[in-house]
């Protein structure tokens, strides 16, 4: 065992990989070890909330959803509703046509009766002059019975 | 046995554990030491320090998740025993523990492997293995010696310190009983750390030394007695970086 001078050398040595570790070995990676862990529960926090998330938007279109299920059944109801409205109008509105059409009908009918009638009347007392002028065979004064048929028509 | 010295047994076990020297007396250098474990340490720690400069948060490649694993590793040694907060230590026990381990395996390479190289370019002492060395062993030892009497006193102030050293078991009264107390504690710290792996590796050494006096016998022995020394190797490295942790939490603490 002999102690000499190497003992500085190796204590300078000793110093020097010290100092290396110290100043650019520990330090990075320190930090780049810390920065993971950082990373890594920010990952894990973002997960979570992420998951959290995830549920209330489940949640919320659940909700929506059953809304507008309902919102739907009431559009349903009042357009039943309006259906039946829009028939029983045009019902009522046909009937009235109809009633107007049936009373234009009607006077149409009666005036045609009329007319009918008013011919009838005239051939009429054509058919009875030329009855009475076959009967009677004689002479006629037919201006004189003109005026006697032409009163009896305005009686008819 | 490059040399041209007798084939002797006990000229080749000295021949094996001669420095590489040069100077006289105290001023001498063990070159082969220094070399040695300079060369190690270069490589070790440059490598490192190139791998930490591009280290990233994301997912980090097969270098540097070793270096990480390697360093949390001794970080959490560091965070169980020693409580206070220095960016000194970490880093401090992280070069002790990789760069003992890499000089100690150089124990694994075959005694007259590289001492057979060297021989061809004209150099015939060369001992690979740094820590059979108690230059390079007491040289660490006393850095984490000085290191530690200056945490203490940095941590206590120089008039705790001072106090620690001479009321420090026994009460003021009994100053300087306390004073030799403390020098005896302190001073067994630094040689026990540098005696304990200069013995180890030391005696591992020659053993494997004696191994490869055996001739041909000596491959089934050198095998396991390699495999078995694997684990000194790693122990001695943790026991130095482990210890060193210890006295510092010590330094750093209060005694009473």
């Amino acid at each position: 065992m002999n102690i000499n001078a190497t003992l500085f050398g190796q204590a300078v040595w000793f110093g020097v990989f010290i100092w290396i570790t110290m100043k650019y070995v520990w330090p990075p990676i320190q930090k780049a070890i810390a920065d993971r862990q950082a990373l890594i529960a920010d990952g894990l926090a973002a997960g979570e909330r992420g998951k959290h998330e995830l549920e209330l938007a489940g949640k919320r279109s659940a909700d929506s959803l059953r809304e507008a299920k309902v919102k739907s059944a009431e559009i349903i109801v009042a357009a039943e509703k309006r259906a039946l409205q829009v028939i029983e109008e045009a019902k009522l509105a046909a009937k009235v046509e109809a009633d107007k059409v049936v009373v234009a009908a009607q006077a149409e009918i009666a005036q045609a009766t009329e007319h009918a009638r008013a011919e009838l009347r005239s051939r009429v007392a054509e058919l009875a002059v030329a009855g009475a002028e076959r009967i009677l065979k004689r002479e006629v004064d037919a201006k004189g019975h003109a005026e006697i048929l032409a009163a009896l028509k305005q009686e008819l | 046995m490059a040399s041209g010295e007798a084939l002797t047994t006990s000229g080749y076990i000295v021949h094996h554990l001669t420095n590489n020297t040069v100077g006289e007396g105290f001023w001498t250098l063990h070159l082969d030491t220094l070399f040695v474990s300079g060369i190690i340490g270069l490589v070790a720690f440059l490598g490192m320090a190139k791998v930490a400069r591009m280290a990233t948060s994301g997912v980090p490649g097969p270098l540097q998740s070793f270096i990480e694993l390697l360093l949390s590793f001794v970080d959490q040694q560091v965070k169980d025993t020693y409580h206070g907060r220095s960016p000194l230590v970490t880093p401090l026990a992280v070069t002790i523990f990789v760069w003992v381990f890499l000089m100690n395996a150089m124990d694994l390479i075959p005694v007259d492997f590289l001492p057979l190289i060297l021989g061809v370019f004209g150099i015939h002492y060369f001992k690979a293995v740094p820590t059979t060395d108690p230059n390079l062993t007491f040289a660490m030892s006393l850095t984490v010696f000085t290191i530690m009497i200056v945490m203490g006193i940095k941590v206590k102030g120089a008039s705790g310190f001072l106090h620690e050293v001479f009321c420090v078991p026994f009460g003021a009264k009994l100053a300087p009983i306390n004073l030799l107390f403390r020098i005896i504690e302190d001073i067994a710290k630094p040689i026990s750390l540098s005696l304990r792996l200069f013995g180890n590796m030391y005696a591992g050494e020659m053993v494997f030394i004696l191994i490869a006096l055996l001739g041909v016998w000596q491959l089934p022995l050198a095998l396991p007695w390699a495999l078995f020394h694997i684990l000194i190797i790693t122990l001695q490295a943790f026991v130095f970086m482990m210890l060193t942790i210890v006295y510092l939490s010590m330094a750093s603490e209060s005694h009473g």
